[in-house]
C-alpha cells in the first residue's frame, strides 16, 4: 500500500485559512488504510477545522466527503457537483490523488492534507514500514526477496557496508540492516553463494531519473 | 606498474608500508593541509586525504591532494559515492589523473545523517565495489562505465576499505573478496583495537588466498583519552573497542602516553600477522603523534624506492 500521514493541524489550519466553503475530501483506499484520510478522519478533521474557524472568528462552511479512490478519474468525477459550490478542496489522498483533482478541476484550489510517506506494509496496528522504492526494475529474485534499494540507507547492491552492527543500520538502532536480513535469509535457503558475484551498477532511469514516468498498455486502451 | 605511485612501488617491492590520514579543514586555507603534509612527509609513504569525512563538509579531497603533491608528499585521494554520481566520479578520476594523483581509495562514505547537513540528498548512484570496478576498467581498458573509450592513461593504484569488526562477521571476508575481484590493489582496514578478532579475520582472508591478491594495510587509531575510547566504543558503528583498552586508558596516569603504548603494542602484534603489508594511521585531530609512533615502531626511515 501507499502509506500516508496527516499533516500537522497547524499546517492544515494555515493553508485552509480564508476559504468560505472548504470540502474535506477523503480517499477510502490507501489513505483509509493508513488511518490518515478515510471517512472517519475526514469527520474528525472537518470538526477540528470548524472549531478553529469559530475560535478565530472566521465565517465559513466546511463540507465532508470521501470517495473510493482519488487516483481514478471515474471516482473523482463523482464529486463534480458537490465541488461546484466550494472554493477549495482539502484532499486527504496521496500526492497522486491531489494532482488528479488539480487536473480534473482546473478552477479550484486543491490543498494537500496528508504527506505521502512510502510504499510499505503494516507491521502491526499503528506501525508501517517501507518495503518498495518503486524503482521500476525489480531485483528481489536476487536479494532473497528483501529490497536493498528501499531498505538499505545507502542503496548498496553489494552490501552490507562497514556500519552494520548487531543487525542494525549505522544510521539508527531502530533500523534493521537489510543486508544482514538478506544474508540471514540466503543462509537459511542455502543460497549464500549468490552474494559472491558482484552486482552490476543499476539503471536508475526506470526509477524516475529518466524523467517523469508513464505506462501505456495498448491492449487496454479504448 | 599500474600507477607507478610510491605506495605501489613500496608494496610491490615487498616492503612494509606506512600511510596516515591528513584531513582537510572546514575552511579555505591551504595551510592546514600543508602543515600536516610537512609534519608527516618523512614518516609516511603516502597520505590519505579524506572526502567530507563523517559527512561533514570540508575542503575537497582532490584539492587537498594537489596541495600535498605541491609539497612533494604523495597523496591517496579518498572518494565517497555518497556525494557524487557516476558522471562526477569519473570526471574527478580523470581530473585527478591529469593532476598527477596516483592513488585512490574508493569508499561508500558515512551516511549523510551523521554529518552537518543531515537534510542532504544522498547520491549512492553506484556502490563502493562498483566504483572500484569502474576505476579498474578506466585504468586497464581505457573505457568509461558506458563502454566509451577514454583518451589518455588513467594510472591509479586502487584502494578500498575493509571493516573486519562490522557484522555479519563471516560475510566480511566475502565482501573483501568482492572488493579484490573488483580490482582493489590495496586495502586499508578500520582501526584495530580487538587484535584477536582481527587475527581471526586475517586467517579467513588467508584461507581464501586474498592476502596474495591485494596488499592489506592494518588501520590504527591512536587514542588520546579515556573519553575518546568510550566514545568510539559506544558511538562509532563498526568499531570494536574492548573493555580492556577502555580500562587501561581510565587507569593510566598519563592517558596520552598510554594511548601511544597501546598503539605501539598493536603495531608489534600486527607486524607478526601473515598477510599484513603495512599500517594506516588515522590520528584524527592528533596528527602530531604520528612521527613518534612510526619512529618508535621501528619503521623509520621510510624506504626510498
Amino acid at each position: 500500500m501507499i502509506t500516508l500521514e496527516q499533516k500537522k493541524f497547524e499546517e492544515i489550519e494555515k493553508m485552509t485559512k480564508g476559504y468560505s466553503r472548504l470540502l474535506v475530501l477523503g480517499c477510502e483506499t490507501c489513505s483509509a488504510m493508513s488511518f490518515a484520510g478515510g471517512q472517519r478522519q475526514v469527520e474528525e478533521l472537518a470538526s477540528a477545522i470548524r472549531m478553529a474557524q469559530k475560535t478565530s472568528g472566521q465565517e465559513g462552511e466546511v463540507l465532508e466527503d470521501a470517495i473510493a479512490r482519488q487516483c481514478e478519474p471515474e471516482f473523482v468525477d463523482l464529486i463534480r457537483d458537490k465541488l461546484a459550490g466550494c472554493d477549495a478542496v482539502l484532499s486527504l489522498a496521496c500526492g497522486a490523488g491531489v494532482q488528479l483533482l488539480s487536473e480534473r478541476f482546473p478552477d479550484k484550489v486543491i490543498l494537500p492534507g496528508c504527506n505521502t510517506t512510502f510504499l510499505g506494509v503494516t507491521e502491526e496496528l499503528g506501525v508501517w514500514s517501507e518495503r518498495c522504492a518503486g524503482c521500476g526494475n525489480c531485483i528481489l529474485d536476487k536479494t532473497a526477496g528483501l529490497c536493498p534499494i528501499a531498505r538499505c540507507s545507502k542503496q548498496l547492491l553489494n552490501g552490507p557496508c562497514g556500519g552494520s552492527m548487531n543487525g542494525k543500520c549505522e544510521i539508527s538502532k531502530d533500523v534493521d540492516c537489510v543486508w544482514q536480513l538478506i544474508i540471514d535469509r540466503l543462509a537459511r535457503l542455502n543460497r549464500l553463494e549468490m552474494l559472491e558475484e558482484i552486482f552490476p551498477v543499476k539503471d536508475w532511469s526506470p526509477a524516475g531519473h529518466g524523467g517523469p514516468r508513464k505506462m501505456v498498455r495498448e491492449d487496454l486502451k479504448s | 606498474m599500474k600507477s607507478g605511485s610510491n605506495l605501489e612501488r613500496i608494496l610491490e617491492g615487498g616492503q612494509f608500508a606506512v600511510t596516515a590520514e591528513a584531513g582537510p579543514p572546514k575552511g579555505s586555507s591551504p595551510k592546514v593541509i600543508q602543515r600536516k603534509g610537512e609534519l608527516l612527509k618523512l614518516c609516511c609513504d603516502a597520505l590519505n586525504v579524506t572526502d567530507n569525512q563523517t559527512a561533514i563538509v570540508r575542503m575537497s579531497s582532490l584539492s587537498g591532494c594537489v596541495l600535498l603533491k605541491e609539497l612533494g608528499v604523495e597523496p591517496v585521494l579518498q572518494m565517497v559515492v555518497r556525494d557524487r554520481n557516476r558522471l562526477a566520479l569519473q570526471g574527478d578520476i580523470l581530473g585527478a589523473a591529469a593532476l598527477g594523483i596516483r592513488n585512490v581509495l574508493c569508499l561508500s562514505g558515512d551516511h549523510q545523517r551523521f554529518g552537518n547537513h543531515p537534510a542532504a540528498k544522498g547520491v549512492y548512484d553506484i556502490d563502493s565495489i562498483q566504483f572500484i570496478q569502474m576505476v579498474k576498467t578506466m585504468r586497464d581498458e581505457h573505457r568509461f562505465l558506458n563502454g566509451e573509450e577514454i583518451s589518455g592513461d588513467v594510472p591509479f593504484f586502487i584502494g578500498a576499505a575493509a571493516n573486519p569488526f562490522a557484522d555479519p562477521f563471516e560475510f566480511r571476508v566475502t565482501r573483501l573478496a568482492k572488493k579484490v575481484n573488483a580490482g582493489a590493489d590495496f586495502i586499508q582496514t578500520q582501526g584495530i583495537f580487538d587484535v584477536p578478532k582481527f587475527v581471526e579475520w586475517m586467517k579467513m582472508v588467508r584461507d581464501r588466498g586474498l592476502h596474495e591478491k591485494t596488499h592489506i594495510l592494518a588501520g590504527l587509531i591512536p587514542i588520546k583519552s579515556v573519553g575518546m575510547a568510550r566514545y568510539m566504543r559506544n558511538n562509532v558503528s563498526g568499531l570494536s573497542v574492548p573493555q580492556e583498552i577502555v580500562d587501561r586508558m581510565a587507569d593510566a596516569k598519563d592517558a596520552k602516553e598510554e594511548g601511544v603504548k597501546i598503539c605501539l603494542e598493536t603495531i608489534e602484534q600486527l607486524k607478526e600477522v601473515e598477510g599484513i603489508h603495512g599500517i594506516h594511521i588515522m590520528a584524527v585531530a592528533w596528527e602530531d603523534i604520528v612521527p613518534r609512533i612510526v619512529e618508535e615502531a621501528g619503521l623509520m626511515p621510510r624506504p626510498v624506492v
